[in-house]
């Protein structure tokens, strides 16, 4: 197989009939779709039915069992996992904030590549997730909702070209749900960034996607604009 | 009352074992009585304890006519059965076998070929057997304890380790912090061996040069000496197990290996 493929203009990420089988059961199975520069895509779905697990293959924090993924069309085998990694970043579930300050944590992507960002930098990206201020607070003292602001500041420390989100509302009150869905949108049609967001909930899906994978037991049951599959 | 009614010296050993292996099943007794079953992992252990030291005994017994040299294969063959016994707390991981042989064989091999070299372990079988046994054993313990307790921090850490590796972080900086605790609770048990020395307790080595006449300056002196040389090759041995193990636990891709189920 080539290590470069051809796809429609726009597209920065494409998954082509990704699976993934452990012993006994095979959690994603054949999944295929493209998300393309300042695009929000959905992957919905019930619990259980290989939405996180198929978001972990596109950062290849697990390894495809068949099927690959291409990146501004190169196959991401031939990405060195780490660049990969600061080119697709990930925002997950809970938070996972390292000890220290909100400052330190931000720091700590670019610090992997020998970078540091300056206080300048620091407090713009802060800024842009609705958090000025913030830099010298330790992040034990943060909300849950103040936490996955800081996670995604995090991630947007790297300068991703695709951002992948695993139910990042699922455990915040709906004032802290309303906050993160607005920084998801800005995020896509201000910067440009391809969006992959995961989740349960199908109102969610209509209010911040373009287009939606629905997934059940791992399987793409249907793809498309969102209104024509998840309907009004 | 033993000793009148076993007059040979092998029969009273083996009379003597039966008593403490009978005082042993009582406690597993009275564990089993409040829920605790211990049953078939102390009675094995109680079989295979015998067996083993009674092999090791006659191996001695030939042993003590062959050349010095041949200590080496008894104390080689010790080190491949500890890295393999010590590999089952790294439940898993692949390669913890060779990585704990490894370990075993540079921490405390060295280490007693330094002293050995030095003149601190005598090279007669009936020394170097003995010492070097206990400086293998104490190895392999550490580095159980090692490998048990990193396991359970990154199992515990899964979390914090994939977000630091989605964030570009290589697998060492991800889990060095986890590898330095599983180090430092390893030794404990060495560390405070030595602190307690003499107050505490007073090791079998000791009691054993005491008993064949050895005077007790010299015997409490020596002791020390094997506590220290045990601390220095458990060090070793865990300070290296880790390292290795790291390497472990990822793929080529940076993935960590290493995780719940699915």
């Amino acid at each position: 197989m080539s290590g470069n493929e051809r796809q429609p203009p726009g597209t920065v990420l494409r998954a082509e009939g990704l699976s993934r089988v452990v012993p006994g059961k095979a959690i994603v199975s054949d999944v295929s779709f493209e998300v393309g520069r300042g695009e929000v895509l959905g992957i919905v779905g019930a619990s259980g039915s290989g939405k996180s697990s198929l978001l972990r293959l596109l950062n290849r924090l697990d390894e495809p069992t068949t099927g690959t993924v291409y990146l501004d069309g190169k196959d991401y085998r031939q990405i060195p996992p780490r660049e990969l990694r600061r080119r697709v970043g990930m925002v997950t579930q809970r938070p996972f904030l390292f000890p220290g300050d909100v400052a330190s944590n931000l720091r700590f992507g670019p610090a992997q590549r020998g970078e540091s960002l300056t206080d300048e930098e620091v407090w713009k990206l802060l800024e842009q997730v609705g958090l000025p201020g913030f830099a010298s607070h330790e992040v034990s003292v943060l909300s849950g909702g103040e936490q996955q602001r800081v996670s995604l500041a995090r991630t947007l420390a790297n300068r991703p070209e695709v951002l992948l989100l695993d139910e990042p509302t699922s455990a915040l009150d709906e004032q802290s749900k309303a906050g993160i869905e607005e920084l998801i949108a800005a995020m896509a049609r201000d910067h440009g960034l391809a969006c992959i967001l995961v989740t349960h909930d199908r109102d969610q899906a209509r209010r911040n996607c373009h287009r939606v994978v629905l997934l059940e037991a791992g399987r793409v049951l249907q793809s498309g604009p969102v209104m024509e599959v998840l309907g009004a | 009352m033993l000793k009148s009614l076993f007059p040979s010296e092998i029969a009273l050993g083996l009379a003597q074992a039966v008593v403490a292996s009978l005082l042993a099943l009582v406690v597993v007794f009275l564990a089993r009585r409040r829920n605790i079953h211990l049953e078939k992992d102390a009675s094995v252990a109680l079989l295979r304890g015998i067996v083993q030291i009674v092999a090791v005994g006659s191996i001695l017994a030939l042993l003590l006519k062959a050349p010095r040299w041949s200590s080496v294969f008894l104390l080689t063959a010790m080190i491949v059965a500890a890295g393999s016994i010590s590999a089952k707390r790294a439940k898993n991981i692949p390669g913890a076998a060779k990585v704990s042989t490894y370990s075993i064989a540079i921490g405390a091999g060295l280490v007693t070929a330094i002293m050995t070299w030095a003149g601190v372990i005598d090279t007669a079988i009936t020394s170097l057997i003995p010492v070097g046994s206990m400086i293998i054993a104490n190895a392999m313990n550490t580095n159980g304890l090692a490998l048990n307790r990193f396991r359970s921090e990154v199992l515990a850490h899964t979390g914090e380790i994939e977000t630091a590796l989605a964030l570009g972080a290589t697998p060492q900086a991800t889990i060095g912090r986890y590898a330095e605790s599983s180090i430092h609770s390893s030794l404990i048990p060495a560390i405070d061996n030595l602190r307690s020395l003499g107050i505490v307790w007073i090791p079998g080595l000791m009691t054993g040069m005491l008993l064949s006449g050895a005077r007790p300056m010299y015997a409490a002196i020596y002791q020390f000496v094997v506590i220290a040389m045990i601390l220095a090759s458990s060090g070793l041995t865990s300070l290296l197990s880790t390292t290795m193990i790291q390497a472990q636990v990822f793929s080529p891709a940076d993935q960590l290996l290493l995780k719940g189920a699915e």
